[in-house]
């Protein structure tokens, strides 16, 4: 979410004094040049805020909105009236256990994704450059395909006359059932979201200084001593990063839990959009999406501030 | 890196901007409506531009979308949707407008008490003579005023004739609804992912009658037909309301949960009749009909009656069935219906079975209530 870009930043009138070492007082022409420089930078700028502001915080906003309207008895949505109805019912035993399951297979995603994504990022990244490189677009490329045919296709290996019942089959172990069980459902969307884990742990792990991992083991630090004490914390913003970005998506997931699921375990995605549509209860619907999104703003927060702490302190030094 | 693009806070005034655009939309969504009756003056075939015609997934053979185009001049643009409700909220919404619908029964019912709908002009319609009488004086729209039926079907159960044996040769939702009668079923068992449905075949077992419940405001009767499903769930492969045929064929479920046509277009599609059965169980079932409706707000209103007018010729009728597999209420077009489809029991019901069917009625202020039983059932 780039910020809307004004032409005076907030800091650059007090900082002149308090400033031990305060620079020179400009000359006009040097104070026109950075003023043309500014403007510049916000017309640039104004496509992509523009955009924002009317396909992003317009549609935030309505929703808000809609989040204290009332629903009328035959569906509508009547605003006026305005009240805190819809949010109260987010207390429902109903609706906390859909959160709290949906809760709980983003975890277990992200958990998994972390678990899978490491070693291989790992590998990654202590490749030659050139290989790196290769490597990256591999990684990449199934990324290219429209994210719902690959979806399909993971319903086709999993179903019961599918490849791996088959294989399942042919070893001895009997057909199996994973379609449409919650198992289905995070293995769709770790296969969905491990880019996002691997692609932040890849670039914490690229940039590390191994030669702190070498002083580790001159130092008599056994091999997994070392990961665990000097690579597992420096490259803690990474797996933060990846964990952010791996839970944020899968907590309100929709289409994997739809296609995979069977529709079975209700999680906070399809119960929003059911709002929106057969159950016409669009003022509840916008209360979750208002919830969904505070807790993804939330969990954006907790990463930039791990990251930015991660900048202040030196390489190496945790 | 000291780039003039980035900074961290956001401006107050960008903000109050945005609150200020959210006002202007909704003044302006609340400000739309009002419809004054352009239909009367429509003759029969005449057009006045081109058709938006917003119609359910796969139930149009587009053949006759060209024939249309060529006979009429007008070019049709058409879209699809998967519920009643998917396309009231683009409706009711104007995110769209569109000249012609396709809701069902109890959906008409919905869209007349809350205005969306269009009195239709007879007079543009002379084809409707074709309609078999029968269908004449629905409960969903007393004055027939406002919609033309377009195909009708049954709600029931598909199962493989294994399946069927294994539970004594006779149909009933305890396959589905009685622990021990789906224990003796091999495969899995699916259920339509649609509310009113489940809650209709839940009462159909549980041996209430669906319009009587639901207009009597029964809540007890629906929390128990809910509870029902809640203790259904565990026992279902998947809920599914789009490719439960094709499971049922494919072998992911032995026993399906669905709708008559759905079934047939599968079972016509694999050569499945040999070993697969749609059956109206005999506890009985769901009839319902789709039909051809005008929003208030269409913009190509003599367009939209030509093509119901079309639509209604005989032999336009039978095309439509032809492709569908769904019963036609078109009497007209009897002739013209493949003699499979006529003679199918599970499209066209004989009398006995056809006696034990109901139409789902309109909710009203129940809908919500019902919505609920599957979302309880599925949590």
């Amino acid at each position: 979410m780039p910020p809307l870009r004004r032409a005076k930043p907030a800091a650059a009138q007090p900082a002149t004094s308090p400033e031990p070492t305060a620079p020179a007082p400009m000359t006009p022409a040097e104070i026109a040049a950075q003023r043309r420089k500014r403007r510049t930078g916000a017309l640039i700028a104004s496509p992509g805020a523009l955009y924002l502001l009317i396909f992003f915080m317009v549609p935030l906003g309505l929703i808000t909105v809609y989040s204290f309207a009332t629903r009328t008895s035959t569906g509508r949505t009547s605003l006026s009236g305005w009240n805190l109805n819809s949010y109260e019912r987010i207390a429902d035993d109903v609706i906390v256990g859909i959160i709290a399951r949906s809760a709980w297979l983003a975890f277990l995603t992200t958990v998994l994704c972390l678990v899978v994504a490491y070693p291989f990022a790992y590998y990654l990244a202590t490749r030659p450059p050139r290989l790196r490189a290769r490597l990256l677009v591999l990684v990449m490329i199934p990324f290219w395909t429209n994210g719902l045919v690959r979806i399909f296709a993971i319903r086709f290996l999993l179903g019961s006359n599918g490849p791996a019942s088959a294989l399942s089959e042919a070893m001895g172990f009997g057909t199996f059932r994973i379609l449409f069980t919650p198992t289905a459902v995070v293995l769709g969307m770790v296969y969905g979201f491990l880019t996002f884990m691997v692609l932040p742990l890849y670039v914490a792990l690229e940039r590390m200084d191994w030669r702190l991992v070498e002083a580790a083991r001159d130092l008599y630090a056994s091999g997994s001593k070392a990961f665990w004490r000097v690579t597992v914390p420096l490259t803690r913003s990474g797996i933060v990063a990846g964990c952010v970005l791996v839970f944020v998506p899968s907590f309100g997931s929709y289409v994997v839990p739809e296609i995979l699921g069977g529709a079975k375990t209700l999680l906070i995605g399809s119960y929003v959009a059911r709002q929106f549509q057969a159950a016409r209860n669009w003022p509840l619907g916008a209360a979750l999406s208002v919830l969904v999104i505070v807790a993804m703003l939330v969990a954006v927060a907790i990463n930039q501030r791990n990251s930015a702490n991660a900048e202040r302190t030196p390489a190496g030094m945790p | 890196m000291t780039n003039s693009f980035s900074t961290t806070r956001r401006p107050r005034r960008a903000r109050w901007l945005a609150v200020a655009a959210a006002a202007a939309l909704v003044v302006a969504a609340c400000a739309g409506g009002g419809s004054d009756n352009a239909a009367d003056d429509c003759e029969p075939g005449e057009t006045d531009g081109d058709l938006a015609f917003y119609n359910w997934a796969d139930y149009m053979d587009e053949e006759l979308l060209a024939a249309f185009e060529d006979e009429t001049g007008v070019s049709v643009d058409y879209t699809v949707y998967e519920s009643n409700e998917q396309m009231l909220s683009q409706v009711e919404s104007e995110a769209a407008i569109y000249d012609l619908v396709v809701p069902s029964d109890y959906m008409v019912a919905l869209m007349i008490e809350e205005e969306l709908l269009l009195a239709l002009n007879y007079d543009a319609l002379p084809n409707v003579s074709n309609i078999d009488d029968a269908w004449d004086n629905p409960p969903f729209d007393p004055e027939h005023q406002y919609h033309v039926a377009y195909q009708w079907g049954t709600t029931g159960i598909g199962m493989t004739y294994d399946a069927l044996d294994a539970i004594g040769g006779e149909s009933t939702w305890a396959v589905i609804f009685d622990a021990d009668t789906a224990a003796q079923v091999p495969g899995g068992i699916s259920m339509l992912d649609d509310a009113p449905e489940t809650v209709s075949a839940a009462l159909k077992y549980l041996g209430y009658s669906i319009t009587e419940t639901i207009e009597s405001g029964d809540e007890d009767a629906i929390r128990e037909a809910g509870a029902l499903l809640k203790a259904t769930n565990d026992r279902l492969v998947k809920y599914d309301s789009v490719t439960f045929g094709d499971d049922l064929v494919n072998g992911e479920v032995d026993v399906a949960h669905g709708w008559s046509g759905g079934f047939a277009q599968a079972f016509f599609e694999t050569d499945a009749y040999e070993t697969h059965v749609y059956t109206i169980p005999a506890e009985g079932g769901v009839r319902w009909v789709d039909t051809m409706a005008i929003p208030h707000n269409a913009d190509n209103v003599c367009s939209a009656h030509a093509m119901i007018n079309f639509l209604l010729e005989a032999e336009n009728g039978a095309a439509l069935t032809n492709y569908t597999y769904y019963g036609s209420p078109n009497e007209a077009a009897t002739p013209y219906i493949l003699d499979e489809i006529l003679e199918d029991p599970g499209i066209y019901p004989p009398p006995e079975v056809e006696a034990r069917l109901e139409f789902i009625p309109h909710a009203g202020d129940m809908a919500l209530l019902i919505q609920d039983q599957l979302t309880n059932a599925k949590s």
